[in-house]
């Protein structure tokens, strides 16, 4: 771990507890979903990271506690230091704090896993999707939801798979 | 029977103000299909006469589910989507996304890889923004910087040919060094790109920089603070315009960057203009870092020989056993990966490229995320509209430099 971050997440592992895993260099923060709030705004007022770089999700479908990890990847450019935070959130419609009171780079980033994963994210001033039509179905990025493909037309199935096709009839 | 639809105000009336409730000021669709936005970007403008009250930017018509492709695809087959990506960007991406990879499973690249890597991204970055200065010269009404443009991005694809057979989806840097050496022909071509190529940007500095017609149009414009472009996560050329010097060639070195003389050029103004002068500067200073890198091309491998990870070459497939083992391997089941999570992050031409893979234990990645500058980077542009004419609008949307393909991905 870099010389620099280790008082940054020494602070916060004693006020929050929250445990640290590294790999490859990188320090990945495991945070409860209730003081994620409480770590954004420590480690942005406090510990300069002014940048949230990205914002993502990870499904770990069939697993369901947690199903999903969110990750606030988070750059302070005053100390060139990079830290990772994952917050395990369980349910089928996880729900979160919105961060875009601290990042305004979180406000499309959550449209963003609401659009994408279905995750909710509480007092989110436009909570729309961000992406996708909004008539869509579902959240594509589920690993639940099918990858989606066509059925191949072969002589034996050939009218059973045209049926299924989208002519205009008519 | 066809009917206008009229825009519903009660689906965005928590982003449009009072006024626009009671009809007083006018509700504008710019857009997808407009060519001053760069691709298939839907403005909402809310209008008081000619000036711009509030703008909601609505994006989506290009996103085409690389994310979720990516994660069906073995590691190696994956990366031919990322040139679709940014696609003004191409080998910008595939270096973002090999170097997660690389990171992910620990895996070295030659010295003369690297070398190369640098050379075709620092003259991707040269090509990126000749298309960024071609148009934001045609929207802005300078017609023929388009023209000078696209002549010499010309080149710079022919390059791009000439190593790898393509001129815009490469796919030529692979997990652990590039596809194939480069042909004998490519030093004389970067040589020769390099010497007009100085020249040429001074010509285009005689056109605009000094122009008063082009001063007017974008001094002052859209102003941008420093405070405001990193809260709203913007990298790149536009935050670099706004006087802060973040460049992860700089700051976090990839690839060798550390051994190249160059610098990170900033403005404090954070005006159109700036991001003008900004970008013009990086031509020159990538030319440099092209110029340096041609210099010290050491010869020697292109590929680890890592044969868990890389492929052996065609000529050893025919005499070794264990090679003709290996390629069969990769190129049918591909290689593990760790459980683990790495991002990795490269400077574009728009700012941050981060990728963030994650592994499952086996060959095809449990998450690929992209972290896209022009995601980041557009999402400001309604804060900086404010007050602007519907004309200054265009000026600066094409001063940000979004790519749509990057942006819906």
């Amino acid at each position: 771990m870099d010389k620099k971050l280790e008082p940054i997440v020494k602070a916060v592992q004693d006020k929050f507890g929250s445990t640290v895993e590294e790999f490859r260099n990188e320090v990945h923060m495991l945070v409860k979903p209730e003081q994620i709030m409480a770590v954004l705004t420590l480690l942005h007022d406090e510990q300069h990271f002014e940048l949230l770089s990205t914002m993502t999700a990870v499904d770990y479908y069939p697993q369901s506690a947690p199903r999903f990890h969110v990750i606030y990847q988070l750059t302070s450019l005053a100390k060139n230091l990079s830290l990772q935070v994952r917050v395990p959130v369980s349910g089928d419609i996880p729900k979160l704090p919105t961060a875009s009171g601290v990042y305004n780079a979180a406000n499309w980033r959550e449209r963003e896993l609401l659009d994408m994963f279905g995750i909710e994210f509480e007092g989110h001033p436009d909570p729309r999707r961000i992406l996708l039509p909004e008539d869509t179905v579902g959240h594509p990025l589920r690993r639940d939801y099918p990858l989606g493909y066509e059925e191949p037309q072969f002589t034996f199935n050939f009218e059973e798979v045209d049926l299924g096709k989208p002519y205009a009839k008519e | 029977m066809s009917q206008i639809e009229e825009v519903s105000v009660a689906k965005f009336k928590h982003l449009v103000s009072e006024r626009a409730l009671t009809g007083e000021t006018m509700l504008l669709n710019m857009g997808p299909q407009h060519p001053s936005t760069h691709g298939v970007l839907r403005l909402l403008l809310e209008l008081d006469g000619e000036i711009i009250v509030s703008c909601i930017p609505d994006v989506g018509f290009l996103h085409t589910g690389i994310e979720k492709n990516m994660e069906a695809k073995t590691y190696q087959k994956a990366e031919v989507m990322t040139d679709r990506l940014d696609y003004m960007n191409p080998l910008g991406n595939n270096l973002a996304y090999v170097m997660a990879v690389e990171k992910l499973v620990d895996l070295d690249v030659p010295a003369r890889a690297q070398d190369l890597r640098v050379i075709l991204t620092e003259l991707q970055r040269i090509s990126s923004h000749l298309v960024w200065l071609g148009t934001s010269g045609l929207d802005l009404g300078a017609m023929s910087m388009f023209l000078y443009c696209f002549r010499e991005r010309e080149l710079i694809l022919d390059i791009f040919e000439l190593v790898s057979g393509q001129r815009m989806m490469t796919t030529y840097f692979r997990p652990g060094g590039v596809w194939r050496d480069v042909p004998v022909e490519f030093e004389k071509a970067v040589r020769d790109f390099v010497k007009v190529f100085s020249k040429r940007v001074d010509e285009y500095e005689t056109l605009l920089t000094k122009n008063p017609l082009f001063l007017d149009r974008t001094m002052t414009l859209g102003r941008l603070d420093a405070a405001l472009a990193l809260s709203f996560g913007v990298t790149g050329p536009p935050l670099r315009a706004s006087g802060v010097e973040w460049d992860l060639r700089k700051t976090r070195p990839y690839m060798g960057y550390e051994q190249y003389d160059f610098n990170v050029p900033t403005r404090k103004e954070g005006d159109v203009y700036a991001r003008y002068l900004v970008r013009v500067q990086e031509m020159r200073e990538s030319l440099k870092i092209v110029e340096q890198a041609l210099n010290k091309l050491p010869l020697g491998p292109v590929r680890s020989d890592n044969r868990k990870f890389v492929p052996p070459p065609r000529s050893e497939i025919g005499v070794s056993m264990e090679a003709l083992i290996h390629h069969f391997k990769l190129w049918t089941e591909g290689f593990p990966a760790p459980k683990a999570s790495v991002y990795s992050a490269v400077e574009s031409p728009r700012g941050e490229l981060g990728v963030f893979l994650e592994g499952d234990g086996g060959p095809k990645p449990l998450r690929v995320h992209m972290r896209t500058p022009s995601f980041d980077n557009l999402a400001v542009l309604s804060q900086i509209v404010k007050g602007c004419l519907v004309a200054d609008l265009v000026a600066i949307l094409s001063s940000i430099d979004i790519v749509l393909g990057d942006i819906d991905r």
